[in-house]
């Protein structure tokens, strides 16, 4: 048996453990339930042409607050982009915008394009804090209570019915889940 | 009832395909014939029953029997017919079937037309196209039941993501499967030979017309799915390098080079360990492309619902099939002997040089789609590797590639004059030159990069058109006579050319959109009006619309040029209720050398819509490339010696005629 025909099988065998490390990293890459837990440590610059960027600390400053997970090539985004501008106008609601796996120009131009709704904006370029926060497809929307627990999330695109029954309510307090840990 | 049928026939398939995967390989090694003989009834049978527990899934689809647990998930009775069929094999369970179904149809077409096969060798591989029937029967029946009951019925079912109720997508999956599974053949055959010791010019003209379907069906699959991305997504985009994506061009990329390596096998007697490996790669690739979409190792947003076990079952069944046979490799690979030798300089040496720089191309592929997981697994950092990853390695492997494609069909087998050939392609390379010129006088310097890709795709086609006059002799004897040799040409040098020549197309259109593209992206008013690519677009509004299923938004764009109405475009954006979705259908318009493309999206609140408004050159040259490559592989399929089969038997009784054709290629 010559060594050069075992190549084929060893570089197997470097993929198999890759693999089956990578199954049992699954369930902590995606995780399941975030609500009643703290948002995760993360700081990231504002997408670009705006100032103000976004952290943890700021998800901590006293008042409940929305964050919307959005990318300029979501389309689904495009479609409930109507009700965050609504909400910006008509309410006193922070909003902030975790733009996922964009590129800062298509960012930017989307923004400016459709119009911000943002308090704040994260640009998560590299797609790991998003992981962190366990999202699974863009868009998703958290509320976040003052002290930086995750009370709710909405999976896809936000609708009215959900923002009136589900978010609202949890904006101003109601509905409350303790924070473990 | 029905139900229940498809489910015993799936389970009884499931010991047929015990039956087929082990006493036939028993049968082969003792020389048992009463065991041999088992192997091709029983890949018949093994087909008839997955063929109908595919027809009961259709049925219980088509006539919305949600008393099926995964028909009410995935199925709806608003929907479109085309739709409840494409439901089939739009989930986990469904689409499992239809890649067990289209293996089990692969094992059948071996025992029904393998009649030239040499006995031993057509049993082995009807047992092993058995044996991986048995893996995913298994995984079918005990982990994911496609006819598992709900009780009580529900009313109504929850529909199929609207995304995927497209035409483009609904045969995407067939195709794609024709062409993973397809590659069960190959890899079978590789088996078998392994077992046999014996790689022969017969074998590699057996592995062929399996290969070369199994390619074309990919070809078709992937450019459908690309397709389908640029009309539906809405963002004009067609390539994301998405791991789902990367999972289907990888045994793409193999199977090409499988292609090219199985002509050498079968004229020159040469590489023939690396081709054996090639096919078990291949087809390892396919499985593994398999975990990743049905394992959820990795983030896409093509996965289907991620379930661990699933993931450790097919884990468990990439160590047998791809552990194993590669185990069996450097067991028995050493004793194939080569047979021709051949100077670097050479066909063989040009194809030679195809497979490393496939098989590169393929690796970065590869890197940048396991590389997130692997850095996961050692340090737990997360990232996502992005198109720019891709760009800079995929790209400049893919320049030699492409270079040297028009020169290696023109080179004779075993030693080529380098110069001699190279002067046969002057004509080529002066028309090649003159495209890249034009191309910098057009775009100017800053745009290098796009005149690199019009020589390249230029190089190509006219590479491919010297091939096929040089063949023919045209111009060098009558017209005449140069058709009639173009008609005895050979189908596989014909359908080379063609490959290639739609290749070159394809490139083209890959530069063309993405160095010239234009874009429009603004709120517009009803009466406003944009300028792009020579045209004049004035927004005439929106109006509702009510299909189906869905509720649209349409909106209406007058196109004027030279401030004359030429045409009218009505995108819309669809809402969908069951599930809630909304999805975008770009109007599209062949137009100055490519295409218009608008979508209207959401209202402002004030009277205003978000639209955007693309052209991109040349974009329709991407789908006509992989058309005109699928079309290659097709007529390539039809070549004589095919058909004919083994050529042992074809020296018995080959006339001068014959010989002659063989000298000819």
């Amino acid at each position: 048996m010559r060594l050069r025909y075992l190549i084929p099988v060893l570089g197997f065998v470097v993929l198999f453990i890759g693999l089956a490390v990578g199954l049992t990293l699954k369930p902590r890459e995606i995780p399941s339930a975030l609500i009643g837990k703290p948002v995760p440590v993360f700081d990231l610059a504002p997408v670009k042409g705006r100032s103000i960027g976004l952290s943890t600390a700021d998800l901590k400053l006293g008042t409940p607050v929305l964050v919307n997970v959005f990318a300029s090539w979501c389309v689904p985004c495009r479609q409930e982009h109507p009700l965050f501008m609504e909400l910006a106008r008509t309410t006193d609601f922070k909003i902030y915008g975790l733009n996922q796996r964009d590129e800062p120009d298509d960012a930017a131009r989307w923004l400016d394009a459709f119009g911000d709704p943002y308090d704040r904006t994260g640009a998560d370029i590299s797609g790991r804090t998003s992981i962190d926060w366990g999202v699974y497809g863009v868009p998703e929307t958290f509320v976040v209570d003052g002290n930086g627990c995750i009370q709710y999330k909405h999976i896809s695109v936000l609708t009215r019915e959900i923002l009136e029954e589900e978010i609202l309510p949890r904006l101003r307090g109601e509905k409350h889940v303790p924070c473990e840990g | 009832m029905i139900p229940e049928l498809g489910h015993f026939a799936v389970i009884l398939a499931l010991t047929v395909a015990l039956a087929q995967g082990i006493l036939p390989l028993i049968g082969a090694q003792r020389g048992i014939a009463s065991l041999t003989a088992i192997a091709r009834p029983a890949a018949v049978m093994q087909f008839l029953l997955i063929a109908l527990a595919f027809i009961a899934l259709t049925a219980a689809f088509v006539s919305s029997d949600f008393s099926v647990l995964n028909v009410w998930q995935n199925s709806h009775t608003d929907k479109p017919l085309l739709y409840k069929v494409s439901g089939v094999w739009g989930n986990h369970e469904g689409s499992l079937l239809l890649w067990v179904f289209i293996l089990a149809l692969f094992g059948a077409a071996v025992a029904t037309l393998g009649n030239n096969l040499p006995t031993v060798l057509r049993t082995r591989v009807i047992a092993i196209q058995g044996l991986i029937g048995v893996g995913f029967l298994l995984l079918l029946v005990f982990l994911s039941n496609p006819f598992e009951r709900v009780f009580p019925v529900p009313a109504q079912g929850n529909g199929l993501n609207p995304l995927l109720q497209d035409p483009g997508l609904a045969f995407h999956p067939p195709f794609l499967y024709i062409g993973y599974v397809g590659f069960s053949i190959a890899f079978s055959f590789a088996v078998a030979a392994l077992i046999e010791g014996k790689v022969d010019a017969a074998w590699a003209r057996w592995v062929r017309p399996w290969t070369l379907a199994s390619w074309t069906a990919l070809t078709i699959g992937i450019a459908m799915g690309s397709w389908w991305a640029y009309y539906e997504l809405g963002w004009g985009g067609w390539w994301f390098w998405d791991p789902v994506e990367n999972a289907s061009f990888m045994p793409w990329l193999l199977g090409t080079a499988l292609l090219h390596s199985a002509i050498v096998v079968e004229k020159r007697d040469s590489l023939k360990a690396w081709t054996v490996l090639l096919a078990i790669l291949t087809f390892s690739f396919s499985l593994l492309g398999t975990f990743i979409v049905r394992s959820g190792v990795l983030t896409s947003v093509h996965a289907f619902a991620t379930d661990p076990e699933r993931g450790v079952f097919i884990l468990a069944f990439l160590v047998v099939a791809i552990g194993g046979s590669l185990a069996l490799y450097a067991w028995r690979a050493p004793a194939l002997k080569g047979g021709g030798i051949f100077a670097p300089v050479s066909r063989e040496g040009a194809l030679v040089l195809n497979n490393l720089l496939l098989v590169a191309a393929t690796s970065t592929v590869f890197i940048g789609t396991m590389y997130p997981l692997f850095l996961d697994a050692i340090s737990g950092e997360k990232v996502t590797v992005g198109p720019p990853f891709f760009t800079a390695t995929f790209v400049p492997l893919m320049v030699p590639l492409l270079a040297v494609m028009a020169i290696g069909p023109m080179m004779p087998w075993k030693r080529a004059d380098l110069a001699g050939t190279l002067s046969r392609l002057k004509i080529a390379a002066a028309l090649t030159v003159s495209v890249a010129l034009v191309t910098l006088y057009l775009s100017g310097v800053d745009q290098i990069l796009a005149v690199l890709g019009m020589a390249l795709g230029a190089w190509l086609i006219f590479g491919a058109a010297t091939d096929i006059a040089e063949r023919t002799k045209l111009f060098r004897i009558s017209i005449g006579e140069s058709f009639r040799r173009a008609q005895n040409l050979p189908r596989s040098a014909w359908g080379g050319a063609i490959a290639h020549a739609g290749l070159g197309v394809a490139i083209l259109g890959m530069t063309g959109t993405l160095s010239w593209e234009t874009e429009q992206l603004q709120i517009m008013r009803p009466g406003d009006r944009v300028e792009i690519a020579g045209y004049e677009l004035e927004f005439d509004g929106v109006e509702p619309v009510t299909g189906p299923n869905y509720d649209a938004v349409r909106g209406t764009f007058r196109i004027y040029r030279n401030g004359r109405l030429v045409d009218v475009m009505r995108p819309e954006t669809r809402r969908f209720s069951d599930p809630p979705m909304v999805t975008t259908e770009a109007a599209i318009r062949p137009r100055n050398f490519g295409d218009l493309y608008a979508v209207v999206g959401e209202s402002n609140g004030d009277g205003g819509y978000a639209a955007r408004i693309y052209h991109k050159p040349m974009i329709n040259w991407l789908w006509i490339g992989a058309l005109l490559m699928a079309a290659g592989g097709l007529v390539s399929l039809t070549d004589r010696r095919l058909r004919v089969g083994a050529p042992a038997r074809r020296a018995a009784t080959a006339s001068p005629d014959l010989r002659a054709q063989q000298r000819a290629t």
